[in-house]
């Protein structure tokens, strides 16, 4: 009963998170009145014309209304006024006006959002699966090693080069990779356009980009599971087990590793937060063709409405992963639950 | 007063050394760090007229990286200042209040830290182009709910404390208690989370040079600079990885200057 409250209160908090923060994304993008009709009809746009479209648009409404709007639209309850043919914007959506997930329309590419993001999406959780199912058995197997036994060399090793790599920049790391494996060495490709005509395999294309945001967290992650490993092994209950006579590696499995880990569990769902700030600088330096240079470009271009659907996207991986984290968490050690 | 440790001593002085030199750019540099020298740019490795060679377009490298310094020092202290005035007051006032006040400042803390520093800035300059002031946003609004949760937690440790209560008893005013008495009692672990952040500060705006985000060329930007070299890297590596090993310098100085401050405080 307690633990279905808990999980009703969170959900409630992470519901109130959701809503607020998409109003902050839309009033950043579109507090003043002139921006979108400017946006959308170029930097050539005559005054009058944008006048004309924010008037037929209805931007020139109070911000609440159109952030209702807004949200009307995106969940199928409104049609999308950008799609009326009278406008001559030639915008259209084979899925009608209306519809759920409607973000409207990218202005770079003349296409519905959901279309843009979907052809990019799939490249980008390749990514963003292999960093992470790469990051966490590394940071698990280097952080137990270094935290097993506090001060030893491998600790020093592993605890001095992980210092290192956490004030590494990820642009920083890729530039040194292409130094080594493409300049010198030529073993890998520079760019990782995932062209299936390219003369390099998917997987050699898909290694150096990995590779730089496992090098990101992993150093970061390892330090977390380290700091808790070497707090756990000094425990009363761990010194009982040594001592009665069990194996090390059982000691560490059951004694040691299931108290450790309720600490790098939420590090590590948090580290899917920091994760996506690191796919849009790896897509950018190797011209990956997923939703981070995506982002990138439509910043720069002033696609508006494609920044808000990737925007609203990268909030709602943060926010759901921060309340599955937390229910881990309580899950993991039932005095949280009882505390909040 | 206990003597300083190495590693207190190797972050700080790189930062100083840094300092210094963006200070006293204009007579250190020997070249102004936009001036092209046609005749070396054929030719960019290290020589004689440039010792750390030239970029490029055949622009000094050394004037550059000088000048680069400035641009870091003078955007890194204003957002992260920005970040802990914002952060503070309002971790302070959760704090020292609690109540209502407490309960506003954790929610808009909720929704702001849902937000990843780079993507704030990709929607500011999506909106409103990329400039120093958007920097500077988006770097408090990302900061500060961090920095504000750590206020408000070394608050609440010492509002029951007797110097507290003995200057609410006197009857002084709630800023002047806030000021004058809680924070230098706090300021330890704030000290040491301003040191992290300022690397990642150093971080983020070397990733937006990177990125083309940050401010507009010829104006000297780490960042900027590392990306212009990428396509030379094969031949005059030098282009890119003095500038990258730039930006690391100040990073790792800010990390190392935070570890050394918080075995002091610990």
């Amino acid at each position: 009963m307690k633990l279905a409250l808990f999980v009703l209160r969170r959900l409630g908090q992470t519901l109130f998170t959701m809503l607020a923060a998409s109003f902050l994304l839309f009033a950043l993008t579109e507090f003043q009145p002139g921006t979108v009709a400017s946006k959308i009809l170029g930097p050539y746009a005559v005054e009058t014309q944008v006048a004309l479209l924010s008037e037929k648009l209805g931007l020139d409404d109070p911000l609440l209304t159109r952030y209702a709007r807004w949200l009307g639209t995106l969940a199928g309850v409104i049609e999308n006024p950008l799609s009326d043919p009278a406008l001559g914007l030639g915008l259209s959506d084979p899925r009608g006006t209306q519809y759920v997930g409607n973000f409207g329309f990218s202005l770079m590419q003349k296409e519905p959002v959901a279309d843009v993001i979907a052809d990019r999406l799939g490249n980008t959780v390749l990514l963003t699966v292999w960093a992470i199912g790469l990051t966490i058995p590394l940071s698990l197997l280097l952080g137990t090693l270094a935290g097993m036994r506090p001060g030893s060399l491998a600790d020093r090793a592993i605890s001095t080069t992980t210092v290192i790599l956490t004030s590494l920049p990820e642009f920083v790391t890729a530039v040194v990779l292409l130094l080594i494996f493409t300049a010198w060495l030529g073993w890998l490709p520079g760019t990782s356009p995932l062209d299936p005509g390219d003369r390099w395999s998917l997987g050699a294309q898909l290694v150096m980009p990995v590779t730089v945001l496992v090098i990101a967290s992993s150093a970061y992650v390892t330090r977390i599971v380290r700091a808790s490993v070497a707090d756990t092994i000094g425990k009363d209950h761990v010194r009982t087990a040594t001592l009665k006579g069990l194996s090390p590696a059982r000691v560490i499995w059951s004694h040691v590793l299931r108290n450790a880990m309720i600490a790098p569990v939420t590090v590590i769902l948090l580290q899917i937060n920091w994760i996506l700030t690191g796919v849009v600088v790896v897509e950018a330096i190797f011209a990956y063709p997923g939703i981070g240079s995506l982002m990138l470009r439509a910043a720069l271009f002033g696609d508006i409405f494609t920044v808000q659907a990737l925007t609203l996207l990268a909030l709602a991986v943060a926010i759901v992963t921060q309340f599955l984290g937390d229910l881990l968490y309580a899950a993991l050690d039932p005095r949280i639950r009882a505390g909040t | 007063m206990t003597r300083p440790s190495g590693a207190i001593l190797i972050g700080g002085g790189i930062l100083l050394l840094w300092g210094i030199v963006a200070l006293f750019a204009p007579l250190l540099s020997p070249w102004s760090p936009t001036e092209i020298d046609f005749a070396a740019a054929a030719n960019p490795g290290p020589s004689a007229a440039h010792p750390l060679g030239t970029d490029p377009v055949g622009r000094d490298m050394l004037a550059r990286l000088i000048y680069g310094a400035r641009t870091t020092y003078i955007v890194v202290p204003l957002a992260i200042g920005s970040a802990f005035l914002t952060g503070g007051i309002a971790g302070m006032l959760a704090g020292w209040y609690g109540g209502w006040v407490d309960s506003l400042v954790s929610r808009i803390s909720d929704v702001l830290l849902s937000f990843p520093a780079l993507v704030l800035y990709i929607v500011l300059i999506t909106a409103f182009g990329p400039s120093v002031t958007n920097i500077v946003v988006a770097v408090t609004l990302a900061y500060a709910p961090g920095m504000a949760r750590l206020m408000r937690g070394q608050v609440l440790s010492v509002k029951r404390a007797e110097y507290v209560q003995a200057a609410q008893a006197a009857g002084e005013p709630a800023p002047y208690i806030m000021v004058v008495e809680i924070l230098p009692n706090v300021g330890g672990p704030l000290i040491v989370d301003l040191c992290l952040r300022a690397g990642y500060t150093v971080i983020l705006i070397g990733t937006l040079g990177f990125l083309g985000l940050g401010l507009p060329p010829p104006t000297p930007d780490w960042g900027g600079m590392v990306v212009e070299g990428v396509p030379f890297l094969p031949l005059h590596p030098h282009m890119a990885l003095l500038p990258a090993a730039a930006v690391t310098s100040v990073v790792v100085a800010c990390n190392l200057l935070a570890d050394g401050l918080r075995e002091r405080t610990a």
